[in-house]
């Protein structure tokens, strides 16, 4: 536990270390903010109420991209530079490793969430919205973040570039947002019985999401991404242990 | 303290390691010797724990590196090849991250990091980030980090490379001072190193074991071992050493003008030195200059190593 703490806390370290998360922060708080009242604006549907829909929805697509930023360098920075050797042969054992980097990166997150506050606000200062609904949003928002964070830190550990590493999980993720979607269901739909669709769209973040997002934190979409951040961040330390010196 | 047992490593077809085996016990220093490529770093490797071995096993102070990792991680400290380090830390951040890891809190952390930070003298450029720092100071955090749990096992892939004379020259004393009480291996391809700090010496090649002995026994090897070079102002034939006791060949060498000068191998354990200076003062021979050959480890880690690049 204390290794993963010492390891949680360089690595969070390092997200400061640097401009990366000022710039990160900034630009992710343009990004969601911009598409939000341009949502808005755009679908001209004024509904009159004062919630943050439209600011949730945009999350998981907002995430398919900025989040395989945060996760790239985890493991793919350590294999290049080689302090993959130093950080391997102290006496850690590698989940250790993989979980005290991927709760860095899911901290940083957080922050970045947290820092979206003066939206909440601007809300509750304009109507009265059902904060309950508001948390769970939340909630479920990091959640699912936490879900992007463990493809992104698995995708960091299978290339010593960054950018594969980025493109890899930026297309997994695209895949897991995508997987509820007729874009996908229907080409498949001609050729698979409705199991197999169902359970496609049982993977879906977006059904998940939504889910935790109508004020409805269900167990099973804790589960779906619990197991899933589990699964991917097992396959992560795995991957490191198979070419951690290649 | 440390026991390799027929380790070898495969990559694909190559053998980069075969069938290895040496023990290292408490108070030797170890050099290990070879060309690049001979399997050096990746013996290093699988020793931390780092690489698989494909066959054999390797020990650290009685822990088994394959089966108890975490043991013989704990009782090792390890300068990687390159000393890679995190640049966007301070050496103090990134020695306090070390020292939490290896179990090192308040007081003591904050003694030991003092020690070593004096050790290695990186005590002006604690906090500065460690990618601005010169490679000799990143290679003193590096050795730094390795000493600061103080463990009996040291590791250390190449640790003077890229020192400037009077920093190899610290870094060679540092390793004397401790090395008493420890386990030390190193490797290097500077051979004048060997006598300077190590008690014993191994050579691969291709991934075998070519050598192993002290320095000493090293430079022994050498093809022109203990033999006499001696150069007269006056005219002596080779013929006349020859006759000398204890004298098994004599080999002319070219001379300037006057000058003559042999290359005179004694016989055996005899005492050629003593016969050829008696016969120069006796016979009147003009000696202007005699040197015994101590060996040339290069010359032996040539002959030794010959035909595996």
């Amino acid at each position: 536990m204390s290794n993963t703490l010492a390891i949680f806390k360089r690595e969070l370290g390092a997200y400061f270390a640097t401009p990366v998360a000022a710039v990160f922060i900034f630009i992710f708080l343009v990004a969601l903010f911009a598409f939000t009242f341009g949502a808005g604006f755009f679908t001209g549907e004024p509904t009159d109420q004062a919630d943050l829909q439209s600011f949730f929805l945009l999350h998981p697509w907002v995430f398919v991209l900025f989040i395989p930023a945060i996760s790239m360098r985890l493991w793919s920075e350590e294999r290049r530079v080689g302090t993959i050797e130093l950080l391997m042969t102290l006496p850690i054992t590698t989940f250790q490793a993989v979980l005290g980097k991927f709760l860095a990166a899911w901290c940083f997150v957080a922050i970045s969430l947290a820092l979206t506050f003066s939206i909440w606000f601007t809300v509750n200062y304009l109507g009265e919205p059902d904060n309950g609904v508001i948390f769970a949003s939340y909630v479920g928002s990091l959640l699912m973040a936490g879900a992007y964070l463990s493809i992104g830190s698995f995708a960091s550990a299978l290339s010593k570039n960054q950018v594969i590493a980025l493109v890899i999980s930026v297309f997994i993720c695209f895949g897991f947002v995508l997987a509820g979607m007729p874009v996908v269901l229907d080409p498949l739909s001609g050729f698979l019985p409705d199991s197999a669709l169902n359970t496609i769209r049982s993977f879906s973040f977006l059904t998940h999401f939504e889910g935790i997002s109508k004020g409805l934190i269900d167990l099973r979409n804790l589960i779906f991404f619990g197991s899933l951040m589990g699964c991917f961040l097992v396959a992560n330390a795995a991957v490191v242990d198979f070419k951690k010196a290649s | 303290m440390i026991e390799i047992r027929n380790l070898s490593k495969r990559f694909g077809p190559l053998h980069a390691v075969e069938d290895l085996s040496f023990h290292v016990a408490k108070g030797e220093v170890l050099g290990f010797l070879g060309p690049n490529g001979a399997g050096k770093s990746t013996t290093m490797k699988m020793l931390t724990g780092f690489l698989e071995p494909s066959a054999g096993s390797a020990s650290v102070c009685g822990h088994d590196v394959q089966k108890d990792p975490l043991a013989a991680k704990r009782n090792i400290g390890y300068l990687p090849e390159g000393a890679p380090l995190y640049g966007d830390m301070t050496p103090r951040g990134f020695l306090n991250f070390v020292a939490e890891i290896r179990g090192l809190s308040g007081a003591q952390r904050k003694a030991r990091i003092d020690e070593v930070v004096d050790r290695v003298h990186i005590g002006g450029v604690m906090g500065q980030r460690i990618e601005t720092l010169s490679k000799g100071f990143k290679r003193r955090v590096g050795l730094a980090q390795a000493i600061l749990h103080d463990p009996p096992v040291l590791i250390l892939d190449e640790p003077t490379d890229g020192l400037d004379p009077n920093q190899k020259h610290d870094v060679r004393a540092l390793i004397l001072e401790m090395a008493q009480d420890k386990c030390i291996v190193l490797s290097t391809h500077i051979l004048e190193e060997v006598p300077a700090v190590c008690t014993r010496a191994i050579v691969i090649a291709k991934g075998k074991l070519r050598f192993d002995g002290t320095p000493e026994d090293m430079r022994r090897k050498a093809a022109g071992f203990g033999s006499i070079s001696v150069q007269f102002a006056s005219q002596v034939s080779s013929t006349d050493l020859e006759g000398l006791s204890g004298v098994q060949k004599v080999q002319a060498q070219p001379a300037g003008e006057g000058l003559t000068s042999f290359t005179v191998f004694p016989s055996g354990a005899s005492n050629a030195l003593e016969s050829v200076t008696r016969a120069a003062n006796d016979r009147n021979w003009n000696l202007t200059n005699i040197s015994v050959d101590g060996g040339h480890l290069d010359e032996v880690f040539r002959q030794i190593t010959a035909g595996s690049n």
